[in-house]
């Protein structure tokens, strides 16, 4: 499935419920769902400076394509991680550094973008285009 | 349901104040707001704003230097201003009263001038566990380029300052203690007239953080006996950018001038400058003027209700709250001292401090969450952080059932 389909997919599963509740309860189900870190990899260096809660992430290169499992302490900002590594794990580097990522205004979490919003899914989304430039860089 | 109702006990007139204050009426996430973030900063009156307002329309001009007519008319109400706040916080001299851009400014000026003049290696400064970082960086600052040592007052379990260990502390190496009023974070009103007396019987001063303080009780500097009182106007319902260091004029003349320029000189010249005398001396600068004007607005609307009864009435919202908190599952009140202001932070087992914000915040709530710039605090209590409710007079005990109810929905959601 391409970035956009998940994208899409994505959009669709919010479309179906009506109220914020309805939303935030998925993202928290999104993140209790979320693959577990290999916990070797949840050190000092893996946390994504400037969220309020800590978000550890960690990626790997796999045949060409980048392979990203991450963790939070707080369980919304689990959901957003799980969201993101949901569209973009298992793309090359190409692919991830392209990706729009219009999905996130769609389903209602706009205002979490905001360079000053404490959640840092900002925050999210450049560290994991950073590592995919990272990856391309070495190829 | 709504927050609109009076107080069922008292006669605190909560809904004609609550009507002085405009955002009040706004929705947030479509429903209506719940301000219970005053601890960051408050609302302001409809009086603050017309002040500003009235300013810009009529009043604008330079203050200080000018000989027409809108420059001195103004320089009148400036310095009119300033014997407000004189008179609020009762300062023996208005030259006393040093405008600043707020309580952090105040103490980086402190430790800035009066640690160049009077701190040296081997020197000890003495802060609280409990301090604001504004409370610490600026002493931490000047202790590593002094080479100078900080002492920090340890704090008990309930989060009250173990006077014990404070009067251990001081030695004859001590040459300044700096500390909390109110705790940001704890809601604790520490001891000051203990703390400054024991200060002084070896003629040490006392710098005290009184941002959280002033918009909740009267201060009277003399009788503290406060060697330096700092506070912010935002929080008092003043406009931002805007701040009080009180200082006592033996100190305040003895330090030299933070910074320098327009305004704080009597003559200047390539080869010798001198300085203007108190306040002018540590206002460098165009000064913030529409800011003046508008915390003289604030402490003049305070003072029409009255700070005890505001404290009376902040007082009840805290027990209401203190004891709807306290029957909640898992809910544990960070700060339990019997000398409280209102301020509650809390944390819910096995819930993260932010995600509940975020789900108060869906609700129109809007909270503090995290370490509140206290990170030392928050290792004390080897703690992340916490949601922090903070109550101003403008509040009522209907917007805390209505927190309580939004509270539980959110943990329920969460767990």
């Amino acid at each position: 499935m391409s970035i956009e389909e998940t994208e899409q997919e994505i959009t669709e599963e919010f479309e179906l419920f009506e109220d914020w509740m309805g939303r935030y309860e998925h993202l928290i189900d999104m993140g209790k769902s979320l693959p577990m870190i290999d916990p070797k990899h949840k050190t000092e260096d893996k946390i994504i400076k400037g969220c309020q809660s800590t978000v550890w992430m960690h990626s790997e290169l796999k045949d060409g394509k980048i392979i990203y499992t991450a963790d939070s302490d707080a369980i919304i900002t689990k959901g957003m991680v799980a969201l993101m590594v949901r569209v973009l794990s298992n793309h090359t580097p190409d692919e991830i550094i392209n990706a729009k990522l219009n999905f996130v205004e769609k389903i209602g979490l706009t205002q979490h973008l905001s360079p000053t919003r404490s959640n840092g899914l900002l925050s999210m989304i450049k560290q994991m285009k950073l590592d995919a430039l990272v990856y391309k860089s070495q190829q | 349901m709504l927050p609109t109702k009076s107080m069922s006990a008292g006669t605190f007139p909560i809904q004609k104040i609550r009507a002085d204050f405009p955002i009040l009426s706004r929705k947030v996430n479509g429903k209506p707001l719940i301000y219970f973030d005053n601890g960051a900063t408050a609302q302001k009156p409809q009086a603050v704003i017309n002040a500003i307002t009235h300013y810009y329309t009529h009043q604008n001009a330079n203050i200080h230097r000018g000989v027409h007519t809108l420059s001195q008319e103004l320089t009148v109400v400036y310095e009119n201003a300033r014997a407000t706040i004189q008179k609020h916080i009762n300062a023996k001299n208005p030259h006393e009263i040093i405008f600043t851009k707020g309580t952090t400014d105040s103490i980086n000026l402190v430790a800035t001038s009066f640690g160049k003049k009077f701190i040296s290696e081997g020197d000890e400064i003495i802060v609280s566990a409990m301090e604001h970082h504004s409370n610490i960086l600026p002493w931490q600052q000047l202790c590593i380029e002094k080479g100078a040592t900080l002492k920090v007052i340890p704090i008990n379990e309930s989060g009250e300052l173990m006077l014990d260990e404070y009067k251990n502390l001081l030695t004859d190496n001590t040459k300044l203690v700096a500390i909390t009023h109110i705790s940001n974070v704890l809601g604790t009103i520490n001891p000051l007239e203990q703390i400054i007396e024991w200060a002084h019987s070896r003629n040490i001063p006392v710098l005290v953080d009184g941002a959280q303080a002033v918009p909740h009780t009267i201060v009277d500097v003399q009788k503290l006996d406060a060697d330096f009182y700092c506070f912010s106007s935002h929080k008092l319902f003043g406009p931002t950018g805007v701040g009080i260091l009180y200082g006592k004029e033996k100190y305040l003349n003895a330090m030299p001038p933070y910074q320098v320029g327009g305004g704080t000189i009597k003559t200047v010249s390539f080869d010798k400058t001198e300085y203007a005398d108190l306040p002018l001396k540590f206002e460098a600068g165009t000064p913030h003027i529409e800011g003046a004007i508008g915390l003289a607005a604030a402490i003049n609307y305070i003072n029409e209700i009255g700070l005890s009864a505001i404290s009376q009435y902040e007082n009840e919202l805290l027990e209401y709250a203190t004891r709807a908190l306290n029957k909640i599952e898992g809910v544990k009140i960070i700060g339990t001292s019997k000398n409280k202001a209102s301020v509650i932070s809390f944390v819910v087992e096995a819930i993260h401090n932010f995600d509940i914000g975020t789900i108060l915040d869906q609700l129109g709530i809007a909270v503090r969450t995290g370490h509140h710039c206290t990170q030392p605090l928050m290792q004390c209590y080897q703690i992340q952080g916490t949601v922090r409710a903070s109550f101003a007079f403008y509040n009522t005990t209907e917007e805390i059932d209505f927190f309580i109810e939004a509270l539980l929905k959110a943990i329920s959601m969460l767990k």
